[in-house]
């Protein structure tokens, strides 16, 4: 069985983003970018599921600039077989990129895509259930547990109250939740191999999907600033200015 | 034209993440009608028609919604979205899960997580774990539309007496079929609508720690939360994780104990009106944005917390 894994290049989770004085986005010259954490997760779990012998190949797939290459060698050298790029430059929203993934999931044939629950650039978290929509498939969004049987997978996901378990029918997409897995680091060998491991090139009009933005950006803003800091230096001061200053007990 | 608004409900009961949907479409403007799809879900269907401002509930009773799994639900709302303006949806697990499945199946763009309304066509979601805050329009026949609680408040759960209306249920896709549940069971108030919180971090070092916490909760009447750091040491469930990631809270108190405030964590809370931190790093981010800081050692300080609250109720 094939699993196809999408993955996203963003700005890393640990850079502190700036707004830019013309309120067009972010920041994003000079700035370190990784691969989104919760398609790390996707990975891991794909590349898991070949060790175990349920997968036979895991194919990985970023649409993006030149750098998105990148990102799609960082997943082969955890494990996966070979990429496929969509090369752009332009924005390309959840819709579009779940337009893309179709057309390469046509391609492709695979049993179960795995990817991200939500992007933290964007926090959109939409282009796992538009996939599957678009397929006419089954999701298993925010998965903490993948169980992979004959012809269906079983998917614990974490929801609001607690977790819920799913069967699904195959082919199935399934987005990523934290507590999934936890992923490994490519070691020195493995990134040297990836090295060797092909990458294919393609573009949404080769594919043939319009990628046009529905949503226009009008403007990016800071969000107001909370002005914090303050210390006490007691227990019982606290517990004061909670209810004498600050009156919410 | 009118909005539609899909009611987060239990069947039995409607879920509070309900009422901040129905003021956001308030503030679009427009007849405002809830769909309520569920089993046995006439309690719910009665309780959003007495929400203030909703004129038409709509209740799709039967088997197959009893979950509201996404495949089923997102059909059913394909099939009612033609005859509306807006489909507006909280942005809760459910919300998320569903909606999507319905813009894509309708070939529109959703806008996710709206924490204000500009017009009918332009909305605020937060970007970047709510470092940056994106104003947005869309040009798409139907607006589909998830809801970030904190940004609106409640409408009013009296004064409304819409008509109920039944419709039929979709024909079931037979993709997914619910196994199991587990549900966190508490008498303490939801995260999402309590009044007060107060939620522990690495800092707590174990699950039976947050027995601390749940003495001073229970003294405030307050919801019990995790960082992501509490949660993948596996302390507390999943479902009690305040962060981008998890739930997005905005509470009048809140209160973060042992927590250091990685800004994923402060995304799902830095819109609460107070906030507390008690840490023993004063270098702790969690500082800069607190209004009222303690430095110390948390298995001091927060059985000194509950003794004084003693004092002043």
């Amino acid at each position: 069985m094939k699993v196809l894994v999408a993955v996203k290049r963003v700005v890393d989770y640990n850079v502190k983003i700036r707004v830019k004085a013309d309120k067009t986005g972010v920041e994003t010259a000079n700035v370190k970018f990784s691969m989104n954490p919760f398609d790390e997760i996707a990975v891991e779990q794909a590349v898991r599921l070949k060790e175990a012998g349920t997968a036979t190949e895991v194919v990985v797939v970023s649409i993006g600039p030149a750098q998105a290459q990148e990102t799609i060698r960082t997943a082969l050298a955890m494990g996966a077989d070979r990429g496929i790029h969509v090369q752009t430059d332009a924005e390309v929203q959840p819709l579009a990129v779940a337009k893309l993934l179709k057309a390469i999931v046509a391609n492709e044939n695979p049993t179960l895509v795995i990817v991200g629950k939500q992007a933290i650039d964007d926090d959109c978290s939409q282009t796992g259930q538009m996939l599957a929509a678009l397929l006419g498939w089954s999701q298993g969004t925010f998965a903490s547990k993948v169980d992979l049987k004959d012809g269906t997978v079983a998917v614990t996901r974490e929801v609001d109250g607690g977790l819920e378990t799913v069967d699904l029918k195959l082919p199935a997409i399934v987005t990523t939740d934290l507590r999934l897995n936890e992923p490994r680091y490519a070691s020195l060998p493995n990134i040297m191999k990836a090295k060797k491991k092909p990458i294919d090139a393609t573009t949404a009009e080769a594919l043939g999907v319009d990628i046009a933005s529905r949503l226009i950006t009008l403007k990016v803003e800071e969000p107001a600033k909370r002005q914090g800091g303050k210390k006490v230096g007691s227990i019982a001061e606290l517990v004061d200015k909670l209810k004498n200053e600050a009156r919410v007990i | 034209m009118a909005l539609l608004v899909i009611a987060e409900h239990a069947n039995s009961e409607l879920k509070a993440a309900t009422l901040n949907v129905v003021t956001a479409a308030k503030e679009i403007g427009g007849e405002i009608h809830v769909l309520v799809a569920g089993s046995n879900a006439k309690p719910a269907a009665e309780a959003a028609a007495k929400v203030a401002g909703v004129s038409k509930v709509l209740l799709a009773d039967a088997p197959i919604y009893e979950h509201r799994l996404a495949e089923d639900l997102a059909a059913l709302v394909v099939k009612l979205a033609p005859g509306y303006s807006h489909v507006l949806a909280p942005a809760t697990t459910s919300g998320k899960n569903f909606l999507p499945r319905v813009a894509a199946l309708l070939d529109v763009a959703q806008i996710s997580d709206i924490s204000a309304v500009v017009s009918p066509d332009t909305f605020v979601r937060p970007i970047y774990a709510g470092n940056a805050l994106a104003t947005v329009q869309s040009k798409d026949a139907t607006k589909i539309i998830t809801v970030r609680g904190t940004g609106f408040a409640a409408a009013d759960a009296t004064g409304g007496s819409a008509g109920i209306e039944t419709i039929e249920a979709a024909p079931s896709s037979g993709l997914s079929t619910f196994v199991s549940q587990e549900l966190s069971k508490s008498e303490r108030p939801e995260l999402t609508s309590a009044r007060v919180i107060i939620s522990g971090g690495r800092g707590m070092q174990n699950g039976e720690n947050f027995k601390l916490l749940e003495e001073v909760a229970d003294k405030l009447g307050a919801a019990v939360g995790a960082s992501r750091a509490a949660v993948d040491a596996g302390f507390v469930p999943n479902d009690y994780q305040v962060g981008q990631t998890g739930k997005i809270v905005a509470p009048e108190l809140y209160v973060a104990v042992g927590i250091s405030g990685a800004i994923q964590h402060l995304a799902g809370m830095k819109d609460s009106k107070v906030i507390v931190a008690i840490n023993k790093d004063e270098e702790a981010p969690i500082f800069q944005i607190a209004d009222y800081g303690v430095v110390g050692d948390l298995f001091k300080l927060v059985p000194e917390l509950s003794a004084e609250l003693d004092k002043v109720k």
